[in-house]
């Protein structure tokens, strides 16, 4: 299978360009873009299959000339870092095509935008060249814009520019530290593994500018820095967060799950892929306030509002804050266990959050709003229904069995041989969430029925059906965590090892 | 190679060419009556320049004209670009409601020499020769500018644009009077040698070089000389809006390239250019681009035309372009060669679907642009969508590609010019909420029952489509052009 990669990226983007030409038939459009994720999805199987486990070199690597003259090259490949995402990728564009099935304004436009957001986030997670990373970057930017912006919620005009403004700030960031990264090495080039073995020509001597000389800092710290900012606002990382709740609540269902499934993680992937090994020096000094404190203070804050939520798709939302906080915590630890535990944490809130978000569409359909006050009694109504959420929550709160738990766990052992304080300031974030989460299952779901939704339909067979791969997995990985961590593990010891030499003390 | 008269006149075909072009549309005017024929024998008169134009590449290159004129790759660039320019706006006028009602071989005839004044504009190596190809080119546009009858607005924007240009064009020929009286000669090479002597006094070198720059300035429409450029944007009719828009600003910048850099600089083996006198000449040219870029972002954040949107839009992309000037280098020209092709491209696809959009519904107002995509209008929507997009420097498109090699030209320079690519990066993230108003309006909002359809007949589409196409191919494949624009910076000297 030579250019799986490539095909796995570009295969929705034809399809996209075949639905344009599709006639207006919602049907036929909805069934052809179900059918174009289902490669992908195959081929992520079996690069699932057989990706091997015991090196951290790339693998599948597609390496062709683009630009000679600037030596931008068309460069895909994977690793364990990114393989865990490009598997959640594909199942996630696949569930998410069922999940939109709903969806009758322009379904034509709807799908030909989502499956180039498809292929944009495949493309970032398997691209290799800085500059190609940065293009998939920022394309997956406009029909994110669009697909909230014209499928979404009452104030959804706001929220789509809220959500573009942001990433396009940390992008621009990005894009400067990504040019003064390529005019730095010799000969220049925008290829990741050759900036990655030249780490140690990133200057760390000290910035004679002010504020830079105050704080110590060098060249390799203000890039790592434009970088951070850029990945923080994906994450999305305290205060960049803000634009996170608006895009949630009023994106259509299938693009919250994407949003929180995929997109988030790629700011935590950009951290590890390109942070770490390539600046690991300004990673080991940057790390305690920036990833630890930073992912610490995210858990407790994004717990604490996602509580004084009345909305339940926004207290999904602060939930994914939280959730987010534990992979910077575990990455800052730069321990075996903690940084295995942050990436599984990216892939375990990949399929839980996106479990969550599917539940509570189902139940917005219905009910055309989504107060959590506003239910009641649901268990007596929808007890199929109630039987998912209790999982998903659950899965959530980090319950032993179930996948949540083991990733949080590792974080948090990983992070208790560094930072002790750190490590008491998240676990107390797990009590927290056990608290939101109960609490809303208590207010929706048990007491009486309310008298409004007696008649409320059960879930139906397609929503079980994007459910079920979802709540598999969280059982699986719950009780064999080695199915993920097998593959990420080589790679991020290889990633660890970089940045330890450079930590003091 | 210098030559004289007649011999220069092999070489100057391309000019001849539109000469004739323009005396052949004056006559017939007065003869032929039918309606057509006048837009067709400019476009066959520019196409045939064009083509000679491209043939010259292959000449040696010199002085013409007892060293009045340059030959050189980046004058045959600008020319070939003022033709692309003239070309597109003579096929926007086709489809133009506006230019029906106006006389059409003058309005050819006046566009035709706009261009060949943007000729001696790229190729004047002589103080008076640059002086009055400027001024030709304003002469042509105040008149084009001020062409729809019956319109205040069109008429209003002219005399502002007479006004502006008058002061603009009288201080620069001042700086020159003392730059004359300084060294005794106008021509280039001729005060470069005699400034780098000793005993010349730098401020008052740096006094006259303000004065010129500011006849530079209003071409280019950089901070402070920008005033007029929203109103005669306005006022305009939108074809010559797009060509102004894109022509004028090049030929401004190739103006003031060929005065500064080959005229009075001295370039090193390394791509970087020395400037004579030892004037601080970048931080001023540094302090203009990012004052020029803000203020144009800033102001077109809250404008309800989009006309006045995209003027000062064109005012924030011509502090883009400075920076590849303030850097001093040949990687930084070379950029802003490649950014003026892509934004040509861009900017006259902009200009194209708000021309379409006004011959129906005879305004440029955003607010009739609500709900565009949905009244009919998709594929235009789509296409102005990509436009802006592009002008706001998003990948895949062409525009990102001209932004990427300006950071790069100015990243690569450091130091002090990294504050210069931070402002430039922010004032892009500013630019999107303008340019995404714009995609908002047209996708985000619903029409309302008074908004009407749109019915465009297919012809609107010859000129639209491929524009889009280049749009995103220059976006994915730019090498072609990369080199080309390499390729048109060699400069003749001496």
């Amino acid at each position: 299978m030579q250019n799986i990669l490539t095909y796995m990226t570009f295969i929705p983007l034809a399809g996209a360009a075949v639905i344009l030409a599709l006639p207006n038939n919602a049907k036929l459009v909805r069934w052809f873009s179900a059918i174009v994720t289902v490669p992908p999805l195959l081929m992520a199987i079996w690069l699932f299959i057989n990706f091997d486990r015991t090196t951290a070199k790339f693998q599948f690597v597609e390496d062709y000339h683009w630009i000679s003259a600037y030596n931008i090259s068309y460069t895909m490949g994977v690793d364990g870092l990114s393989i865990s995402m490009v598997l959640l990728t594909a199942l996630l564009s696949f569930i998410c095509i069922f999940a939109s099935f709903g969806i009758e304004k322009a379904v034509k436009g709807y799908f030909a935008l989502f499956l180039m957001l498809d292929a944009g986030m495949m493309g970032v997670f398997c691209a290799l060249d800085f500059f190609l990373f940065y293009v998939f970057w920022e394309v997956m930017l406009l029909p994110m814009y669009f697909l909230i912006g014209i499928w979404g919620g009452p104030r959804r005009e706001y929220a789509a520019i809220k959500f573009f403004l942001y990433t396009l700030f940390g992008s621009v960031l990005m894009l400067l530290a990504i040019l003064a990264l390529y005019f730095t090495v010799e000969p220049h080039t925008f290829d990741m593994r050759i900036l990655m073995a030249q780490a140690s020509n990133y200057s760390t001597a000290v910035l004679p500018l002010w504020p830079f000389n105050l704080w110590g800092w060098g060249f390799q710290h203000v890039i790592w820095m434009a970088l951070f900012i850029g990945f923080a606002i994906k994450i999305p990382a305290f205060p960049f967060h803000t634009w996170l709740p608006d895009a949630h609540v009023e994106a259509p269902t299938a693009i919250s799950v994407i949003l929180a499934g995929v997109l988030l993680k790629m700011g935590t992937y950009g951290i590890l892929r390109v942070n770490f090994p390539m600046m690991p020096v300004a990673t080991a000094d940057l790390a305690y306030w920036f990833l630890g404190a930073l992912g610490a203070w995210n858990i407790i804050y994004g717990a604490l509002c996602a509580m004084a939520q009345k909305d339940l798709k926004k207290l999904v939302a602060y939930s994914s804050v939280s959730h987010m906080g534990y992979v910077m915590l575990g990455m800052a630890s730069m321990t075996t266990q903690g940084l295995n535990g942050a990436v599984l944490q990216m892939f375990n809130h990949g399929t839980i959050t996106g479990m969550l978000f599917l539940l509570v569409g189902v139940v917005y359909d219905r009910a055309h709003h989504r107060e959590i006050e506003g239910f009641g009694g649901l268990a007596a109504i929808m007890p199929v229904y109630t039987g998912a959420t209790a999982l998903a929550f659950f899965a959530s709160m980090g319950l032993p069995g179930l996948s949540g738990f083991i990733s949080e766990i590792l974080v948090l052992l990983g992070t208790w041989q560094k930072y002790p304080v750190l490590t008491i300031l998240g676990a107390s974030g797990v009590i927290l969430t056990a608290g939101y989460l109960l609490w809303t299952i208590q207010r929706v779901y048990l007491g009486p029925p309310n008298e409004k939704y007696l008649n409320m339909a059960e879930i139906n067979g397609r929503e079980i059906f994007t459910l079920v791969p979802l709540g598999a997995i969280v059982i699986v990985v719950g009780v064999y965590p080695g199915v993920v961590l097998d593959m990420l593990r080589t790679t991020l010891d290889s990633i660890n090892a970089i940045v330890i030499p450079h930590l003091h003390g | 190679m210098d030559l004289k008269n007649v011999a220069s006149l092999t070489f100057f075909c391309p000019e001849i060419i539109l000469s004739a072009t323009i005396l052949l549309l004056i006559v017939l005017d007065l003869i032929a009556s039918s309606r057509r024929w006048p837009a067709a024998l400019a476009l066959i008169g520019c196409v045939c320049s064009l083509i000679v134009s491209f043939d010259l590449y292959s000449a040696e290159p010199g002085m013409l004209f007892h060293r009045m004129i340059v030959l050189d790759n980046f004058s045959i660039f600008f020319k070939v670009f003022s033709l692309a320019a003239t070309i597109l706006c003579i096929l926007m006028s086709i489809g133009s409601n506006e230019i029906e009602r106006v006389h059409e071989a003058e309005y050819y005839a006046l566009l035709l020499t706009c261009a060949l004044g943007m000729f001696f504009m790229a190729s004047s190596s002589n103080l008076l020769m640059a002086y009055l190809s400027l001024e030709m080119v304003s002469l042509g546009s105040y008149v084009l500018t001020g062409f729809l009858p019956h319109s205040r607005r069109s008429s209003e924007a002219a005399l502002k644009y007479l006004i502006y240009g008058g002061v603009a064009s009288g201080t620069m020929i001042y700086g020159m009077s003392w730059i004359f009286g300084m060294t005794g000669s106008l021509d280039y090479s001729a005060i470069q040698l005699a400034l780098s002597q000793e005993g010349i006094n730098k401020a008052t070198v740096f006094i006259a070089f303000v004065f010129i720059l500011a006849g530079f300035g209003y071409k280019i429409v950089f901070f402070p000389f920008h005033m007029w450029s929203p109103d005669v944007y306005q006022g305009a009719p939108t074809p010559f809006t797009a060509f102004l828009s894109v022509a004028s600003n090049a030929a401004g910048l190739a103006i003031m390239i060929r005065f500064f850099f080959p005229g009075m600089s001295k370039v090193m083996a390394s791509g970087d250019w020395a400037f004579t006198p030892g004037v601080e000449w970048p931080q001023v040219l540094l302090a203009l681009s990012m004052l020029t870029m803000t203020v144009g972002n800033l102001c077109a954040l809250n404008q309800r035309n989009v006309k006045r949107m995209l003027a000062y839009s064109g005012i924030a992309h011509a502090g883009y372009m400075m920076m590849g000037l303030a850097i001093l280098n040949n990687e930084g020209l070379a950029a802003i060669l490649f950014y003026t092709v892509v934004y040509l491209i861009m900017n006259v696809g902009a200009f194209l679907v708000v021309g379409m959009i006004s011959n129906v519904t005879g305004d440029e107002d955003i607010a009739d642009y609500r709900g565009l995509a949905w009244r009919g209008a998709t594929v235009p929507a789509v296409c102005l969508t990509i436009f802006l997009f592009s002008l706001t420097g998003l990948p895949p498109f062409a525009g990102f590609m001209g932004k990427f090699f300006l950071f790069s030209a100015v990243i690569r320079q450091g130091g002090a010019f990294a504050v210069l690519a931070v402002v430039a990066a922010l004032n892009s993230v500013i630019s999107l909420y303008y340019y995404a108003k714009l995609v908002k309006t047209m996708f985000l909002d619903s029409p309302t029952a008074e908004d009407k359809q749109i019915t465009l007949a297919a012809n609107n589409y010859t000129l639209l489509l491929p524009l889009t196409f280049l749009t995103v191919l220059f976006g994915v494949y730019f090498g072609p052009l990369v080199q080309y624009t390499h390729q048109s910076l060699r400069f003749f000297v001496k």
